[in-house]
């Protein structure tokens, strides 16, 4: 690329994002009491086995019919006071943001996504340079590109453990054993 | 941007100065998705419900004026073609004036701004720009190393059109003496690349007796679904 266009260098998330980034209703995608929607939660390990309680879990997914718009609302100002107002509990936005507790943990609720059985997430967190990509297979499908491409110890990473009724378990290990198959995208899109 | 070979995956680097790397930097390669149906393609929109008016000036979200020298930062978001990434959301947040976040977990011993969050965003326009007002923030120290300082900076979240153009990153200031000791600055290799993080002074941005004016404008990476189309590929 020439000087130009050359991308804008990735620096770490830090410690202090907990103020900024994460909003009421970060994790609440599904609309209020929508009868379909389904819980995923997990932790974020690092590579000595701890819990990372200053982690951001983003999530992006296509809405149950597949459309992959989005729609904006995930992150609603109220206008009188500034603060986050939350959603408004009747728009699909395909978008969610949770931090880690102090114990690492995250939950999202959400609706199942239309067309792909995975969820997309962007992991960041002080001390990574960059932040993460991977995806949270709620199920598997035959055509599967990327599961097929994958040892069977490393497909394992991605795939959810079901936990009837509609909640489904997704750890995030940042290293070592059992480390997380973590994505790149450079070249997606080619015909 | 052409490519005719696959490309190699990059391996996430581990920066060993910047000791909170070693535990949390992956030890195996990135594993490239080719896939041109990836929703990762695709990414998330805001819009005018997502921010207030206020929310892009710092110094106006509480009833009294922060300490500090007011400034104000501004710059064009665009990808990789130099395209404007327009209405998209830019989220700032920092340091007070003396150095210390609004955060119960930074105990750093410089006094709080009770006229200061530190939090702002707001949605770039059809040139792709992005403007905030705020104060400039104070160097701190940290544990990573002894006599570890900060050089003063801002942290920048934005979105592009798809997932993979995601792009969190810190703004510097031009001629901190500090930029050479920063092991977070420094886990950008590249000199080249480095100095695309440090805004310029901009003394047409400067408004007299008001505020002094920084540039910063940002190249977000990563293919996008819209990318390709347009590329006729
Ligand atoms: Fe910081």
């Amino acid at each position: 690329m020439t000087a130009p266009h050359a991308p804008t260098p990735s620096q770490t998330i830090g410690p202090f994002h907990g103020h900024a980034l994460p909003v009421v209703d970060g994790g609440a995608i599904a609309p209020v009491a929508h009868p379909e929607t389904i819980t995923v939660h997990g932790y974020v390990y690092d590579g000595a086995g701890e819990p990372v309680p200053d982690a951001l879990v983003e999530i992006w997914q296509p809405a149950p019919d597949g459309s992959r718009t989005g729609a904006p609302g995930s992150l609603r100002r109220d206008p009188v006071t500034g603060r986050a107002a939350g959603r408004d509990g009747v728009t699909f936005t395909g978008f969610g943001r949770v931090a880690t507790d102090a114990d690492g943990r995250w939950a999202v609720r959400t609706l199942p996504p239309g067309g792909v059985p995975y969820l997309s997430v962007a992991l960041f967190a002080r001390g990574l340079l960059r932040h993460l990509y991977t995806r949270v297979y709620l199920w598997e499908e035959p055509g599967d590109t990327l599961l097929a491409s994958l040892a069977a110890d490393r497909r394992a990473t991605l795939l959810a453990r079901p936990e009837p009724p509609r909640t489904y378990r997704f750890d995030l290990r940042l290293q070592g054993a059992g480390e997380t198959v973590f994505l790149e995208f450079s070249g997606a899109g080619r015909p | 941007m052409t490519r005719t070979t696959a490309p190699v995956p990059p391996r996430p680097r581990s920066c060993p100065p910047y000791r909170g790397t070693r535990y949390r930097t992956p030890a195996r390669p990135l594993v490239a998705v080719q896939d041109p149906e990836a929703v990762e393609l695709t990414g998330p929109v805001f819009g005018a419900a997502d921010i207030t008016p206020l929310d892009h000036d710092l110094t106006r979200q509480h009833t009294g004026e922060p300490i500090g020298e007011r400034i104000t930062v501004t710059g064009r978001v665009r990808d990789r073609r130099g395209h404007p990434v327009r209405g998209q959301l830019v989220e700032l947040w920092q340091a007070n004036a003396a150095g210390r976040y609004a955060h119960r977990l930074d105990q750093h011993l410089a006094p709080l701004d009770p006229n200061f969050t530190g939090c702002g965003r707001c949605l770039t326009d059809d040139e792709g720009r992005y403007a905030f007002t705020t104060v400039r923030p104070g160097a701190y120290p940290w544990r990573n190393h002894v006599n570890a300082w900060r050089p003063a900076h801002l942290h920048f979240s934005f979105f592009g059109t798809a997932f993979t153009q995601r792009l969190v990153t810190q703004m510097y200031f031009p001629g901190d003496p500090l930029l050479a000791l920063d092991p977070v600055l420094l886990s950008v290799t590249d000199e080249a690349a480095r100095a695309r993080l440090v805004a310029a002074y901009a003394h047409d941005l400067s408004v007299p007796e008001w505020s002094l004016g920084y540039r910063w404008d940002v190249v977000l990476d990563g293919p996008c679904a819209t990318l390709f189309e347009e590329d006729g590929r």
